[in-house]
């Protein structure tokens, strides 16, 4: 087990009424990349801000390396901060810039030289020590703020948002190398976003956010595939989110009716700790579409349908199909088993929708029974 | 447009389209020249006349060339120690006015207290009451209080005079100067291990340095000119604008438009380095 870099316990954040954290407890392990995730205002700067000592909870306990800093002002604190809009001096060179830490912490004149071209070469702006912030792009200008960051090794690197003032496509190659830095320096960071596909890309755990407290928090493959609330699976990717009735158990599985009265199977495991409603969640590509008269094997799951819309993407196609109460799912089908126009569904023509009890889950349903699709269907 | 549709509208309506332009051309020029001229002729009198000869003690009247009393600036009794006085308040008052007017400017832009709006309406009250008011109302103040050092007024309370009118456009210029400040910058300098003080000095004061030389140059200017504030609290003693004054009435000495002059091109130049280092800068 890993060292723990980062205790929060307890932590809440009040501006006037208002709570913008609230008794947030989480723990970072040392030399994880650890990603705040969630939609803007869900209190993910704040979080951050008083991990780098710049905002005091209201209470609760900050611990950074086993010591408590909840009160300690940020230059007594061992992180360094990758902020939102870089806040490089403007007045300073970029050398001045990146060996602004050192010279706080009285390093020699020739240490700090030999560390700025190291920290430079890192991030690969070698040859721009002279530059003024005013003389680099926005993606030049966020690598000095990493930087400047990184060259004082602290304990753990916050970074808010680092790259949402980048275009597409450089915020793709940066996702990238900020990954090979951190690999290669082995910090702590921990990694504010609101775009889950950075975050999933990027990260060894996530916290997903939701008003001021993380509803789930784990690796980005189990929050994928099991995640345990309702917006947590419309936060990450696409879900489909069926109200199911339990039905008690066979073997391994729970039986749940679904609301056209087809039965189906979902691991008993899922169902554990569940009280109230649930609602059963499948991811789109989990389903497969097949003709209403094709038998289905007994370990399928299985609902029948319309296919309402289809949308062509090239490596995919997304259908939207009515189940028979003008509910709708989403499904995404690889253009493998069918790739022309002639084999592809379309409109008005009756399936059926199969998908495997595992990959399956749960959530409880608050909404009272509405079969429902979150998240946004990413065209890519 | 295109100079190809230009020419064919031009050949289409020649008289009025040439008048136009002409217009166009010249009238900012002209206008530009006489606003200029406007604006220089007093100067350029004053720099004329430091060079005149003039018969009598009055110099109004062209009387001839000489450079006579360019040579011997300091000439009339009294000029010398009237112009050092002036410009040794000038100075204090300057450096004293900014150092609490900036710091004045930065608590009532960073922090908020009790008595904040009143602050902020008090620190107007020098800029929007009348000299001559001002003026009258220290002289009574101080004669009020009646015992050394404010009594009999001297060299100390033309100072503090100058202090307090120059504090309201120090303040003024600063603050505006700390109102598009960027305030990440100054929790950036203190993640980046800078406690308060050198995060003062290493990013604010540089920062907002361009706001204070301007505050500075500008209670300068203020100070070294004024009349009336000073005629009411300098008592025995008498500064640069006290000496002409006084000396209106019997004939101003030649040496006074010697001195003008200086000062003028003191201040040309001042604007001049200022203007270089900003291009540099910007460059
Ligand atoms: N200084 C502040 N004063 C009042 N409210 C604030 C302050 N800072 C943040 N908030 C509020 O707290 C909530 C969370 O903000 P923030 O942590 O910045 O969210 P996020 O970074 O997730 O978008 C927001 O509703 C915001 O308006
Ligand atoms: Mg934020």
């Amino acid at each position: 087990m890993a060292d723990i870099e980062v205790r929060l316990v307890d932590v809440t954040k009040r501006f006037g009424d208002f709570v913008a954290v609230d008794a947030i407890s989480l723990e970072v392990r040392d030399g994880e990349f650890f990603s705040l995730l969630g939609p803007s205002g869900c209190g993910k700067t704040t979080t951050l801000r008083m991990l780098g000592g710049f905002e005091e909870p209201t209470s609760g306990l900050i611990e950074l390396h086993g010591q408590d800093v909840t009160w300690l002002p940020p230059y007594k604190r061992n992180v360094n901060t990758v902020f939102q809009n870089y806040a490089l001096f403007p007045h300073l060179s970029i050398a001045e810039n990146i060996a602004f830490g050192l010279k706080r912490r009285g390093v020699k004149a020739d240490e700090i030289k030999r560390r700025v071209a190291e920290a430079l070469e890192l991030v690969q702006l070698t040859g721009y020590e002279a530059r003024k912030p005013g003389q680099i792009s926005g993606g030049q200008a966020q690598r000095v703020a990493l930087a400047r960051a990184l060259i004082n090794r602290p304990g753990v690197l916050l970074l808010d948002e680092p790259l949402g003032a980048l275009d597409l496509k450089l915020r793709k190659q940066m996702q990238v190398e900020l990954k090979r830095i951190q690999q290669e320096v082995g910090i702590t960071f921990i990694y504010v976003t609101h775009d889950q596909e950075e975050a999933m890309t990027m990260s060894d755990r996530i916290a997903v956010m939701n008003k001021g407290h993380y509803e789930q928090l784990g690796e980005p493959e189990v929050l994928y595939e099991r995640p345990k609330t309702r917006f947590v699976a419309g936060f990450l990717g696409v879900s489909n989110l069926i109200p199911v009735k339990s039905e008690g158990t066979a073997d391994n599985y729970a039986i749940l009716r679904l609301p056209d009265g087809h039965a189906a199977r979902a691991p008993r495991a899922l169902l554990d700790g569940q009280s109230g409603p649930v609602a059963l969640g499948v991811r789109p590509e989990k389903i497969r579409l097949k003709a209403r008269a094709e038998e289905t094997s007994g370990q399928y799951n299985r609902l029948d349908g319309i296919v309402r819309h289809s949308s062509y993407i090239g490596v995919s196609t997304q259908y939207i199909v009515e189940l028979g109460d003008e509910r709708q799912l989403t499904v995404f089908e690889q253009n493998v088993e069918r790739a022309t126009k002639a084999e592809l569904w379309s409109p008005g023509e009756e399936v059926a929708l199969t998908w495997l009890p595992e990959h399956s889950f749960a959530v409880p349903d608050d909404t009272g029974g509405v079969v429902e699709q979150t998240g946004i269907a990413a065209v890519e | 447009m295109t100079s190809a549709a230009t020419a064919r509208v031009a050949a289409a309506r020649p008289a009025r389209q040439v008048i136009a332009r002409f217009f166009d051309r010249w009238s900012l020029i002209v206008y530009t020249l006489l606003a200029v001229i406007y604006l220089l002729l007093p100067v350029a009198v004053i720099i004329l006349f430091s060079f005149n000869d003039p018969a009598g003690k009055s110099n109004f009247v062209w009387q001839g060339f000489t450079i006579q009393y360019w040579l011997d600036p300091f000439g009339p009794l009294g000029l010398s120690d009237a112009v050092t006085l002036s410009l040794v308040i000038a100075f204090l008052s300057t450096a004293i006015a900014t150092a609490l007017g900036t710091l004045i400017a930065l608590a009532l832009e960073r922090y908020s207290f009790r008595g904040k709006g009143f602050m902020n309406s008090l620190i107007f009250l020098p800029m929007a009451t009348p000299e001559i008011i001002m003026g009258a109302s220290l002289l009574t103040m101080f004669v009020a209080i009646g015992t050394p050092p404010f009594f009999p007024l001297n060299f100390l309370t033309i100072l503090i005079a100058h202090v307090m009118f120059n504090i309201s456009y120090v303040v003024v210029t600063v603050r505006a100067r700390l109102a598009g400040f960027p305030r990440h910058l100054e929790e950036a300098a203190g993640d980046l291990y800078a406690n308060e003080w050198q995060t003062f000095w290493r990013v604010t004061f540089p920062l907002i340095l361009p706001g204070i030389v301007a505050a500075a140059l500008l209670a300068f200017s203020l100070s070294i000119d004024d009349f009336v504030v000073t005629n009411f609290t300098a008592g025995g003693t008498q500064t640069f604008p006290m000496f002409i004054y006084a000396k209106s009435r019997i004939g101003i000495p030649v040496q006074v438009n010697v001195i003008g002059t200086c000062i003028f091109l003191i201040a040309v130049g001042g604007v001049a380095i200022t203007t270089l280092a900003g291009r540099r800068k910007q460059r």
